[in-house]
């Protein structure tokens, strides 16, 4: 379980975030919708422990993020972009350096490894270098650096940002197989069909704060419209016009 | 400290295999200096030795005038005899096809005679640095013949020539080719410095600018791992390039002095492997200092680019103290051991000129870096902790 617990960040006269609260539940997908510039990175970001929130917690499984060693990170994987991987090292090693990093034994992260190469579909290009990898099979590896550590929680900050039409559909099944594994799953986007199209909740924010927090469902049902794109303009309208 | 040689262990290798980093590292880093001062002190040596043992080719014009002057010329020089006048002369020495020219005018005949002073003319271009030293040693020449000839008219008068010598001045040049060679090899000790930080170079750029441009640090960041921890790792594998890169660079140092022809000026025993071995004892406290300095530059930068632009400059660093050392002749002195790169400078030095290096010097100079060294790690540990790493 993630949770936000009112986050507030400012950087220079902007405020990023202000008051964020919502919760990601075990055995979901949840959603963090929003324009570009809304602030969904900078709320990830405090979630996964690299800002510091001006006030308010990130919880993981209850447990604080902040610190640099906090019990926390042990239980989240964290994958910010897809092709944030080392080129001159094969997969394997990408996977390793991270397992390593999180103070797996080598023995058990040898099976771990193993075990990802095969759900992931991984096993044939495991001991090449990353170099010269399709976003596919970037994607693949970058899923599986996040969860080497076997974590209850994982965290996507726009997954989908320059994948093909295969590896986004790649993606979904292997999220879609991670809530079948009971784990919580947040990921953030601006694209609205592929939150309709994938989660369970969405979490819908704008200019830093949180419009909407419910059901995909409920949302269209509260708007009163068919399409969650309808129902994500009429939140945000709603606001715009709030505003002025 | 197992996550800081896991990172260690995972920079070594992932730059190992990246090429732009292996040749400049432990290819061009450390081959060009030595390749290259190799090839200048034995031209430079070359030319010191060859140019007082050369005779001095000379050229004259109007040699009829004064025949007493050409036998003269002839025992002392390599002459040669040419019929110009004066503009044809002026326009050889110009163009350059005649180095040194010496015209003697129709007047000098008659003035020789009657024992006033005869006109000669010596063409020579002062802007060139070869000729000027050509033309120098012909005023010597000139010298001798002139004051052979001013002892032989006070001798035939009846006066003791004696007379016309007031001084008796002897030259002690103390600057011997030695001497001269030693200022060139102190020019060395850069070079190895050089090398050394090029080695980490690329290793510093891509462990942090280049790790926050792959996208690859906010999944670091987010690791339960100490930042004193991942920047020490990654500080670590740019120590450990450095010093390849230090051994080698010496070692191919004492390779090219087996082929600089040290030895005319007695100079090669102090060169040996021994030598090198002191030297990467005295330079290896200088190591941490260098490596820590590029990852902290390196840190603040946001691209690969930016941080090459900005450790460029810091590849310089360490040649400030030693161009100022240089400028102002600063010799081995006690508190000079605190500052780093200065210090292991003049303790190279020092051994080059075969000179004792006192134990109290090299540790001060040690510790002294070292100290440095920790003052550096602990703000690039902070700045590491600070949310602007993300960028």
């Amino acid at each position: 379980m993630i949770e936000a617990i009112g986050l507030c960040k400012r950087f220079g006269g902007i405020e990023a975030a202000r008051d964020v609260t919502f919760a990601a539940r075990n055995g979901e997908i949840t959603g963090l919708l929003g324009a570009n510039g809304a602030g969904k990175s900078t709320t990830l970001r405090m979630l996964y422990g690299v800002l510091t929130p001006d006030s308010g917690r990130a919880c993981i499984d209850g447990v604080d993020i902040l610190g640099e060693t906090s019990a926390a990170r042990a239980h989240l994987g964290v994958m910010p972009h897809a092709t944030g991987l080392y080129n001159n090292l094969t997969a394997r090693e990408n996977i390793q350096y991270f397992g390593r990093l999180h103070g797996m034994r080598r023995k058990v992260l040898k099976s771990r490894i193993a075990d990802l190469a095969r759900t992931l579909g991984m096993q044939e290009f495991i001991d090449r270098r990353v170099k010269g990898f399709s976003q596919g099979q970037r994607i693949k590896v970058a899923l599986a650096r996040a969860l080497v550590h076997d974590p209850g929680n994982v965290v996507l900050d726009e997954p989908t940002n320059g994948l093909d039409v295969m590896a986004i559909r790649n993606l979904r099944e292997m999220l879609k197989a991670l809530k079948a594994q009971g784990r919580c799953v947040l990921f953030s986007s601006h694209v609205m069909q592929e939150v309709a199209a994938l989660c369970d909740r969405a979490v819908i924010i704008g200019r830093g704060r949180v419009l909407a927090d419910s059901t995909v469902q409920e949302i269209r049902a509260r708007s009163g419209r068919d399409s969650l794109e309808e129902a994500f303009l009429q939140v945000l309208g709603a606001t715009v016009i709030e505003e002025h | 400290m197992r996550a800081l040689l896991t990172i260690f262990r995972k920079e070594f290798i992932d730059n190992l295999r990246d090429r732009r980093t292996l040749l400049s590292a432990l290819l061009f880093g450390p081959l060009f200096g030595p390749v290259m001062f190799g090839l200048m002190v034995s031209f430079a040596l070359k030319h010191t030795l060859a140019e007082s043992d050369e005779p001095l080719q000379l050229t004259i014009s109007g040699s009829e005038n004064a025949p007493g002057l050409t036998r003269f010329l002839e025992t002392q020089t390599e002459l040669r005899k040419v019929n110009m006048s004066e503009s044809e002369a002026r326009e050889a020495v110009r163009r350059g096809s005649i180095a040194v020219l010496v015209l003697v005018p129709k007047e000098y005949t008659g003035l020789f005679a009657s024992g006033a002073p005869a006109p000669i003319l010596l063409i020579a271009d002062s802007s060139d640095s070869q000729t000027r030293k050509l033309a120098n040693r012909a005023r010597a020449v000139f010298a001798a013949y002139a004051s052979t000839i001013a002892q032989l008219r006070l001798q035939i008068r009846g006066v003791n020539p004696l007379i016309g010598l007031p001084l008796a001045v002897n030259e002690v040049d103390v600057a011997t080719p030695a001497g001269r060679a030693l200022v060139v090899l102190g020019f060395m000790t850069y070079l190895v410095l050089f090398a050394m930080l090029m080695g980490g170079l690329y290793l510093a750029i891509d462990s942090t600018a280049g790790e926050r441009e792959r996208g690859s640090l906010e999944a670091l960041l987010s690791l339960p791992v100490p930042r004193a921890s991942m920047v020490g790792g990654k500080i670590l594998a740019t120590c450990s390039y450095m010093a390849i890169s230090l051994a080698l660079s010496l070692s191919a140092f004492v390779l090219v002095f087996r082929f600089v022809p040290l030895e005319r000026i007695g100079m090669s025993a102090n060169l040996g492997f021994g030598t090198a071995l002191t030297f990467f004892a005295i330079c290896l406290p200088f190591i941490p200092v260098g490596a820590v300095l590029m990852t902290l530059v390196a840190s603040f930068t946001r691209t690969y680019r930016e941080a090459q632009t900005y450790l460029s400059a810091v590849l310089l660093v360490p040649t400030l103290p030693i161009a100022f050392a240089s400028i102002y002749s600063l010799k081995t002195e006690r508190s000079l051991m605190l500052i780093p790169s200065l210090s292991q400078h003049l303790l190279m030095t020092s051994i080059l000129k075969d000179e004792a290096v006192p134990l109290v010097d090299w540790s001060l100079s040690a510790v002294s870096s070292l100290v440095v060294a920790a003052a550096l790690f602990w703000l690039t540990e902070r700045q590491w902790r600070r949310e602007t790493m993300l960028g």
